[in-house]
Parts: structure tokens; C-alpha cells; sequence
């Protein structure tokens, strides 16, 4: 009867993917075995979930109706690997959070991965890894990806684009368009941790006490936020460009003006501290894991307070409000007790942030 | 933030506007140039004016490195990194400063030249030990305050034997800026009085300006760059003006002294020499107005090692940086301010560093421009956001 018991199917790769040593090479995106293996051993390893191990061209998923957001981001980052996170990490938030600020619930991510050959296979591992621990804490699954590999001093390193789909709760509509005047304007936290935990890690900087990535998924936090405050006006997360640069959108985009409190403002003291040395802005620079919202004046406090029982949003704080006339003019008292203009920073900050 | 926050207290700041309100003669006007971009760039930021009566205004002076800096030497320092194929080092801002046509280091990049910004001239060094079979040139701009660190630089590379690297030469004096700016014969000086340069005289000291306050008059105050420095310091001047006095006082204790940083005066002048005349943007050629290397450094001089074509290269018509880096103009008075010109696109050097007054009026002020200000869709055209 031995016979009856199957055989097992021999090992489609008999010899496993070096991760520890190897490193990405032009065969990997050649379309044959050896880029099945790597998607296999590495991506579907951390990844796994229903829909990604069918391997086939197309995730086909199911809504129960209503409206769905999709948002799209590429990832470029330089360093890779950064204090408080990696390409990994902002590649599943980066993208989550920009499902959610539409007030969607983020459920699905596709992911496209450009690798340079010579790559190592660590560190591509590494990378799904964060990828599969942000999504998890997300409460989203890559549902499906491609890679493609090109030779090596065309990409550096690995460039990550992922898409996301979720789904916008009943009755929940958010956008610049309903910004008014009165609304109160809130930030969940401090600004600039991002932008600055990149540039500490740049070549020529360092400091003393690495300032960490603020990376994080604010879905979550969304979540809480809209259980409170249903008329919530419009949401943005404060990313490239920093805080100036979407209080300027979306006064912009508003037809409004702003007035912000730099009192108001939370910075950490690391983060100020080295703005004041490189003299940079902390407004200039961005976030990965802060949002901006806008309600009416009155359910301002309710909002804040209820973001504060959230852990990304424990330092949120009312920063100003949408003014009538001046439109597209955001101005601030200073902590100084004068005034100016924000405007968006001006050329290049700081390349390769995100 | 300790030691800074400080010096930004917004008590302090009423309880000294109340000062100068009360002292300032509401039976004059006060015009105070402060020198530095540094000081331009708090005034702005945060909303210093807004604090002073309305006889007390401040003139915007040439202290700003990137914008004195004049056309012919930036088409300079892109040829040597297009034509000569060097790796040409400079400080973030030069990148975008206008050349001659409407180029910039920028676009010279964009272009294929190995153009990058490095944050000190100690990172210069790196690079050209790193990239021994290239040439590295350091494209070094500036007042008293950044020389010291070329000839640190210098004396570094003549020590190891660097033979790739070389230092495209820029640098200038304050005292002789300030000299041009008073010594116009037949014209009135529309300066009561000077913050004098507060970082510039940590290493030069604050005698150097006694014979400005002797010679024409002017009260000098050295000038520390927070917002409070800046205006206790003005308030020292208005009672220097009150009172008929001209001398130089140190409000800037904390920092500088009447001789200033004598040992890094003695490697400048180990290093450096006077050339006899340099051209400055906005002030035309000033006699001993800059530095050069000395004869013992002329082989890491990027002036000698590559063959440099004269550039005649002029400021666009209608552009006023030269009027306004002189304190004769203020931004608003440019026809181009605003419109065909913006710190996304700027035509002129002012609107490009963040000490540029016309950068700063852009970037903090333009709410109280009024109709002078181009509609919003013409600011934020599409070349703007490009």
C-alpha cells in the first residue's frame, strides 16, 4: 500500500534562495524560475495571505458596496534604512495613509518593486519583513506585486511603488471643498520627526541623539476620530513639504485663508534643536505618521480629546483656524508675537525623503 | 530650548517694544540698516517690525553672501563644473542663484555636471580624497564668518598633499561694504544708523567699524540674531541717535569682542591676501574688497589651475537686487518682484537665499503687500509649482 500514500511533490526550488549572502541579480526579473523563487521565498513568505498565494496576474477582491478610495506612491527613499523604520515601512504607510485620510478604510495594498542588481537578498528581506509587520498593524494584505530587476547604477538600491484600496464608510465625504471659515485646524502630533530622522542619517550630518521617524499608519487613528467628530471637514497627511506646504494646498484649493499659532505647534525639543543648527523650519519638514484635520470650530475640543486616547495622536492640538478672505494666504503669529506669512519651502529641501 | 528660546521671549519682546515706542522721537524718522542677511532673515521671521513704531523702519543691507555674489563668477564656477568636468562643492543656496541666460548650478546639474552641496568645506576634503583621479573644486562664497574654514581647508590640503582639490575663491570684507555704501560723494545717506554684523565680527571684532562711526557719523551697534538681539540692539541706536552720539557698541556680548577671534585672523592671513579690487553685486567693484589665495597656496587655486573665461554676464533689465542690496530700493518698489519673479523662479539673487530680502518679503511679508501682489493664480502658475 505504499503506493497509495503520494509522493511528495518534489521542492519546485531544490536549492533555497541564499537570503543571508545573495544578492539580486539580472535573472531574478528575467520572468523564469529564478524570479519565482524570489517572489516566492522572500515576498510571499512575509506577505502570505489567500489572495497573494494564488500567484495569479490579478487580486480579485470583494466590497460590499459604496465608494471605494484608491491612492498610488512611489518610493524612493535614501537611506533605506532609517532610525524608526525603512523603504518597507513607508511604502505600506505612506500609501495607507493616504487611503485614509479620504476616510476610507485602507484593505488592500498591490506592491511593484524595481531592484538593482547586486542588491543584497538581506536586506530585500528585511524590507518585505517591514512591509509585512506595517500592513499587519495596518489591518491591510498585499494582495499582489511585481518585481522587475535592472542593471546595476540604474536604481539604487530598491524603489517601491504601492497602491491601496479602501473603503469610505457611509456618509463619511472629506475634502478640501468643505473647508470653511471658523474651522478649527489640528495636527495629531509632533512635526518633522520624519524629514529629520532622514537628514541625521544623511552623509555629513549626525547627530548626538537620533531623532526617529514618526512612520506609522493612521487609519487607526482615523477610525477614532470620525466615531467622534462625523462632520469632519477634510484630513491630510502633512508629508513632503511638511505642515506649510498642505496648510497652503488645501487654503489654496479652499478658496480660505489660515492663521496658525506657533506657540501652538508641537515640536519635539530634538527636532527644534536641530533645526535651529541646520536652520530649517520645522514646518518645512515632513511627516510619515501625522495627520491634519480640519472640523468646525465647536467640535474642535470633543476631536482633540478623543485623538488623544489614541497612541498617534497623544500630542494633538488645535494649531489655528480657516480665516475668510486673504485665500490662499497662511499666515502665523509668531512665537514672538509678530506675524508672517508660511509659505511652501522654497526649491528643494532635502531630496529622496520618502 | 535652552539658550535660544530665550532670546525669543515674547514678554521681552513687548516690554522692549514698549521701550523704543516710548523713546523713539515721534518728531523724527529712524532708519536703521542692519547689515546682515541674518538679521534680515529674523526681522522677517518673526515679525520684528510689526513690533517697532512707524518711525522706526529698517533698510535691508548687503550682507547676504549669495546675493553680492556678481553674475561673471557664478558663470565662472559652472563652467569649471560643465567645461572642466570637476566636482564643483558648494552651499545649498549658490545652487539656484541666476547666472548669465537664466542658468544656475541647477541646471548645470540637471545638465550632467557633477555639481554638489555639502554643508562645510571639511566635507569638500572628504570628497576629494574619496575621488583622488578627479578634480575637486570648492566653490567657496562668503564674509569674515566662513573664511576661517577655508584656510582651515587649505592649510589641510597643502598638508596632505591634495593634489585634486582647489578653492574657486570668493570671499569678502564687510568693512569695505560698508565703506561703499556710505562713501557716495554728493549723495545723502538715507541711514541714520547700522546693526553692524554680528557672526562677521565674532572673528573680525568690532573695531574695524570705529571709523565708520568717527568718519561719517553713523551710529554702529553690533547685533546679535535673534529677534531680541535685534531689537535691543535697535533701541541702542535710537538713544545713540537721541542723544547726538556715534560709536560703536557690542550688544552682541555674549559672542564678540573688540579684537575678535585672533586666531583665526592669523590663519586667514596666513592663507588669504587682498585682491585690489572685486566686483560685488549691487555695490560695482570695491577696492580690498575680497580675498584671494597667496602665492604659497596659487597651486590649489581654482583661478590658476583652469583657464577661466571672462564672463560679461550683467543682472536682467529691470531687476533692482543692486538698488535694494545698496538699501536705496525696498523689494515692493521692483516691477518684477512677484511676478516674473519668485523664489521658485527668481530672477535676481535676492529672491533666492532665505537672508534675500525679496526672498523674505516673498516668504513671510506679502500679506501686507497689497494690490502690489500678482492674483493668486499668477504666483502659483504652473511654473511655480514645477
Amino acid at each position: 500500500m505504499t503506493d497509495a500514500t503520494p509522493r511528495p511533490m518534489a521542492r519546485r526550488f531544490p536549492v533555497r534562495l541564499d537570503i543571508a549572502r545573495g544578492k539580486v541579480e539580472m535573472t531574478h526579473g528575467g520572468g523564469g524560475r529564478a524570479g519565482a523563487q524570489l517572489v516566492e521565498e522572500i515576498f510571499f513568505r512575509h506577505f502570505g495571505n489567500a489572495e497573494l498565494a494564488k500567484a495569479a496576474d490579478q487580486a480579485q477582491l470583494s466590497i460590499a458596496g459604496g465608494r471605494i478610495a484608491v491612492s498610488t506612491d512611489s518610493h524612493v527613499v535614501s537611506p533605506l534604512f532609517f532610525p524608526g523604520g525603512d523603504i518597507g515601512t513607508l511604502a505600506v504607510n505612506g500609501t495607507v495613509n493616504d487611503v485614509a485620510m479620504a476616510g476610507a478604510q485602507p484593505l488592500w495594498l498591490t506592491a511593484g518593486f524595481i531592484l538593482e542588481e547586486g542588491f543584497p537578498l538581506a536586506d530585500l528581506d528585511r524590507i518585505a519583513a517591514s512591509m509585512a509587520r506595517a500592513a499587519a498593524e495596518a489591518g491591510v494584505e498585499i494582495v499582489t506585486g511585481d518585481t522587475k530587476v535592472v542593471d546595476r547604477g540604474k536604481a539604487d538600491g530598491v524603489f517601491i511603488t504601492t497602491s491601496g484600496i479602501g473603503v469610505i464608510p457611509e456618509g463619511v465625504s472629506l475634502g478640501a471643498a468643505r473647508i470653511q471659515a471658523g474651522d478649527a485646524i489640528i495636527v495629531s502630533g509632533s512635526m518633522g520627526d520624519h524629514g529629520m530622522a532622514i537628514l541625521s542619517r544623511r552623509e555629513s550630518i549626525d547627530f548626538d541623539s537620533p531623532v526617529e521617524s514618526d512612520c506609522a499608519p493612521l487609519n487607526g487613528l482615523v477610525g477614532v476620530m470620525l466615531a467622534v467628530a462625523p462632520n469632519l471637514h477634510a484630513l491630510r497627511d502633512p508629508t513632503r513639504g511638511g505642515l506649510a506646504a498642505v496648510l497652503n494646498e488645501l487654503a489654496h484649493d479652499s478658496g480660505t485663508g489660515m492663521l496658525i499659532d506657533e506657540q501652538a505647534i508641537p515640536v519635539s525639543e530634538t527636532v527644534h534643536a536641530a533645526c535651529e543648527l541646520l536652520g530649517l523650519d520645522p514646518v518645512n519638514i515632513a511627516n510619515e505618521g501625522k495627520l491634519v484635520a480640519f472640523c468646525p470650530a465647536a467640535e474642535a475640543d470633543r476631536l482633540v480629546a478623543a485623538m488623544r486616547t489614541h497612541p498617534r495622536g497623544r500630542d494633538a492640538a488645535v494649531i489655528g483656524h480657516v480665516t475668510p478672505g486673504q485665500a490662499g494666504l497662511v499666515r502665523m503669529r509668531t512665537r514672538f508675537g509678530g506675524e508672517r506669512v508660511v509659505d511652501w519651502l522654497n526649491g528643494e529641501q532635502l531630496p529622496r525623503i520618502c | 530650548m535652552k539658550y535660544v528660546d530665550e532670546f525669543r521671549s515674547e514678554t521681552l519682546a513687548r516690554d522692549l517694544a514698549a521701550t523704543i515706542a516710548r523713546e523713539a522721537d515721534p518728531g523724527r524718522s529712524y532708519a536703521i540698516m542692519e547689515f546682515c542677511g541674518g538679521h534680515t532673515h529674523a526681522i522677517f521671521r518673526y515679525g520684528v517690525q510689526d513690533l517697532m513704531p512707524g518711525n522706526v523702519s529698517f533698510v535691508h543691507g548687503p550682507g547676504c553672501p549669495v546675493c553680492v555674489l556678481p553674475i561673471p563668477r557664478l558663470d565662472n564656477a559652472i563652467e569649471i563644473a560643465e567645461r572642466h568636468k570637476a566636482i564643483l562643492l558648494t552651499y545649498g543656496d549658490m545652487m539656484r542663484v541666476p547666472a548669465s541666460k537664466r542658468r544656475s548650478l541647477l541646471k548645470a546639474k540637471a545638465g550632467g555636471a557633477d555639481v554638489r552641496m555639502v554643508y562645510s568645506v571639511a566635507d569638500a576634503l572628504k570628497v576629494a580624497r574619496a575621488n583622488p583621479e578627479r578634480q575637486v573644486v570648492f566653490f567657496a562664497i562668503g564674509f569674515e564668518t566662513t573664511t576661517p574654514p577655508t584656510a582651515v581647508a587649505l592649510l589641510t590640503a597643502e598638508r596632505e598633499g591634495l593634489a585634486n582639490f582647489s578653492v574657486f575663491c570668493n570671499h569678502v570684507l564687510t568693512p569695505s561694504a560698508m565703506q561703499q555704501i556710505l562713501d557716495v560723494p554728493g549723495q545723502s545717506i538715507a541711514i541714520d544708523a547700522f546693526l553692524g554684523p554680528s557672526h562677521v565680527s565674532s572673528v573680525i571684532g568690532s573695531a574695524p567699524y570705529e571709523r565708520f562711526a568717527r568718519d561719517f557719523h553713523k551710529p554702529v551697534v553690533i547685533a546679535g540674531f535673534e529677534p531680541l538681539d535685534v531689537m535691543y540692539s535697535a533701541l541702542m541706536a535710537i538713544r545713540q541717535l537721541n542723544e547726538g552720539r556715534a560709536e560703536v557698541e557690542n550688544q552682541y556680548t555674549r559672542v564678540v569682542t573688540r579684537e575678535g577671534n585672533l586666531k583665526a585672523q592669523a590663519m586667514v592671513a596666513e592663507v588669504f591676501e587682498l585682491r585690489d579690487s572685486f566686483e560685488w553685486r549691487g555695490l560695482g567693484a570695491v577696492p580690498g574688497s575680497a580675498l584671494r589665495l597667496r602665492e604659497r597656496f596659487r597651486a590649489f587655486d581654482a583661478e590658476t589651475r583652469f583657464a577661466l573665461t571672462p564672463s560679461t554676464g550683467t543682472d536682467v533689465k529691470g531687476c533692482e537686487c543692486p538698488a535694494i542690496l545698496r538699501g536705496q530700493k525696498k523689494p515692493l518698489d521692483c516691477k518684477l518682484f512677484g511676478t516674473v519673479c519668485t523664489p521658485d523662479n527668481p530672477v535676481g539673487s535676492c529672491m533666492v537665499s532665505s537672508e534675500g530680502a525679496c526672498a523674505a518679503y516673498w516668504s513671510y511679508r506679502r500679506h501686507q503687500a497689497g494690490e502690489h501682489m500678482p492674483a493668486e493664480d499668477e504666483a502659483f502658475g504652473e511654473e511655480a509649482v514645477a
